[in-house]
């Protein structure tokens, strides 16, 4: 693909963003952009701010000021139920999965938003393990299987830009494995995603450019190919 | 077959009839309960009005409009309904930010509002409602007379049910049902309009209330207070079924009328506490309910 078109289109545009849980002022003018068909990630402490960023695009926190383009329209004041329909798919740090659902129903209660989302086969490719556990208990499947069928049920409802907090949390290394194939397949496939990781080496082996956050705002951006002369920073802004 | 226990048969089914349609309308009834609770998490006060609005609105259909029970049976319904959805988005929904309590409080104040205001303007005697033609008559089984229409009432209500049951938890609706009640923030976050599902969900809830008008007017006559007569058992139903618990509503309902039916066989004294008896071993044996689940 040539550069300078479709690539350099932003896709989210995030300008001086406060957000608040009630009189709690956690956001304080987060700035950041991401580019069609890029891996950003949003690395950070604990408490920096990375998932109220993305609960702030989705609108769960409702009390924000600022702005969030997402494609040119602006989020801020926008019915909470129409973000997602504009085609921003949410992968929640908790996962999300729902105890009264089939795994069957879990994987397609999210509607289909756009056209161009995959197909059941095709998320079933990209997540064997969920094949052939459409009867299960949502919450039965193992933790690692809860997360892939967490990004599964975005994937087929056509949405372009994929939020994912933390998907390789608390998971074993040979699942993060699988997730990391999954996710640079969904790179491959053109989707954008933002991505919240503490694991920074995860992160490397995906990502475009990181956005490193410190209480509340973005403090810098590395792109992942500088990565390696920013380690010394890096190791100091996380804290490791 | 003369006697069963020294009691003959002819009282024993006649009563277990009896049980069996009391129950249907706490299967309705609770199951109304149980759906609203499961999403709204409020306890709905207002039911047992809103079933004799149902009623009233068939009496008054049919008395200044000439439209008969099987039209009843479908706008009656239809607008209990609407007023659940007027009070839902009036009132209930500024609700939901603070303690539960203020909704069972706003139910409950409706109710009494409700009732008091048929009460000043029809009086507490019972208005008879006609039992429609197709369904006037009986069949006599060998060991008991059956009045059709009270065949009907048992045989309707567990369609209903068994309807609504199947609508939650094996379709796509009930889907985003089960799911909004569990994480509605989430469900919102796919681009589902939960405050819509919150109230339409409020709105079916009490429509089933008005149903059970409908279908109790032949039986029980039309009165401002027949609501609250029936409301305490049901909530009891609920309670020992356990909140929000679709099926246990349903189960528990038709189950406690039966044993309500045989304790007036055998032992008549307790036929009007054994439902309470029963509420109150379950909430020391098991908190939440026969079919609950402990949150
Ligand atoms: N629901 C909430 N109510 C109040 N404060 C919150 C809530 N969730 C998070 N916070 C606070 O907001 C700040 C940012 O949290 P969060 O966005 O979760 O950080 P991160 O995802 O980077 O670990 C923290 O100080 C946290 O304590
Ligand atoms: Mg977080």
């Amino acid at each position: 693909m040539p550069d300078g078109t479709q690539t350099k289109t932003a896709m989210l545009e995030i300008a001086d963003l406060h957000g608040f849980y009630g009189e709690s002022h956690v956001l304080h003018g987060v700035s950041l952009e991401v580019r069609q068909g890029e891996v950003v990630t949003l690395l950070g402490r604990n408490g920096a701010g990375k998932t109220s960023t993305m609960r702030a695009i989705m609108g769960i926190m409702a009390k924000r000021t600022g702005s969030i383009r997402f494609q040119g329209t602006e989020l801020i004041g926008m019915a909470q139920h129409r973000i997602p329909r504009l085609g921003i798919g949410y992968v929640p740090e908790e996962r999300g999965i729902f105890s009264s659902l089939s795994v069957d129903e879990n994987l397609t209660l999210p509607p289909v938003v756009k056209e161009g989302g995959m197909t059941v086969p095709q998320i079933y490719d990209l997540f064997p393990n969920l094949k052939g556990r459409g009867s299960t208990q949502g919450t039965r499947l193992s933790g690692g299987e809860q997360q892939m069928l967490a990004i599964a049920r975005i994937l087929r409802t056509g949405a372009n830009l994929i939020l994912l907090d933390e998907p390789t949390e608390g998971l074993a290394p040979v699942i993060i494995e699988q997730i990391g194939v999954a996710v640079r397949a969904l790179k491959a496939r053109g989707f954008t995603i933002v991505l919240v990781e503490q694991n920074f080496r995860f992160a490397a082996t995906i990502a475009d450019r990181h956005y490193v956050m410190e209480e509340g705002h973005v403090v810098d951006m590395i792109p992942n190919d500088q990565l390696h002369a920013n380690m010394d920073k890096l190791h100091t802004y996380l804290g490791v | 077959m003369s006697h069963l226990f020294g009691i003959p048969p002819q009282a024993l089914f006649g009563q277990l009839l009896l049980g069996l349609i009391n129950g249907s309308f706490y299967a309705l009834l609770s199951l109304g309960l149980a759906v609203i609770f499961g999403m709204l998490n409020v306890v709905n006060m207002a039911h047992g009005a809103l079933y004799m609005v149902g009623a009233f609105v068939a009496w008054l259909l049919l008395t200044y409009a000439g439209v008969g029970y099987w039209g009843a049976l479908v706008l009656a319904p239809l607008a209990v309904g609407l007023i659940g959805l007027a009070l839902e988005r009036t009132m209930l929904r500024r609700l939901y930010k603070v303690d539960h309590l203020y909704g069972l409080l706003l139910t409950f104040g409706l109710a009494l509002i409700v009732e008091g205001a048929f009460r000043h303007q029809y009086g507490v005697s019972g208005q008879p409602y006609p039992i429609p033609d197709a369904l006037k008559g009986g069949t006599n089984l060998g060991f008991m007379y059956l009045p059709t229409y009270r065949g009907w009432v048992v045989v309707a209500s567990l369609l209903v049910c068994l309807g609504t049951w199947y609508a939650i938890e094996r379709t796509k609706l009930g889907a985003y049902l089960r799911a909004a009640t569990e994480n509605p923030t989430l469900v919102q976050a796919f681009g589902i309009n939960v405050p819509v599902m919150v109230s339409l969900t409020y709105g079916f809830g009490v429509a089933l209330a008005g149903l059970a008008g409908v279908l109790a007017a032949p039986i029980y006559q039309v009165s401002p207070l027949m609501g609250s007569n029936l409301i305490i058992v049901v909530f009891a139903v609920v309670v020992i079924g356990g909140m929000g618990s679709i099926l246990g509503a349903i189960v528990t309902g038709l189950g406690l009328g039966l044993l309500e039916g045989l304790t007036k066989v055998f032992y008549p004294e307790a036929s009007n506490i054994v439902v309470f008896v029963i509420m109150a071993v379950v909430l020391m044996l098991k908190p939440a309910g026969l079919f609950g689940r402990e949150r």
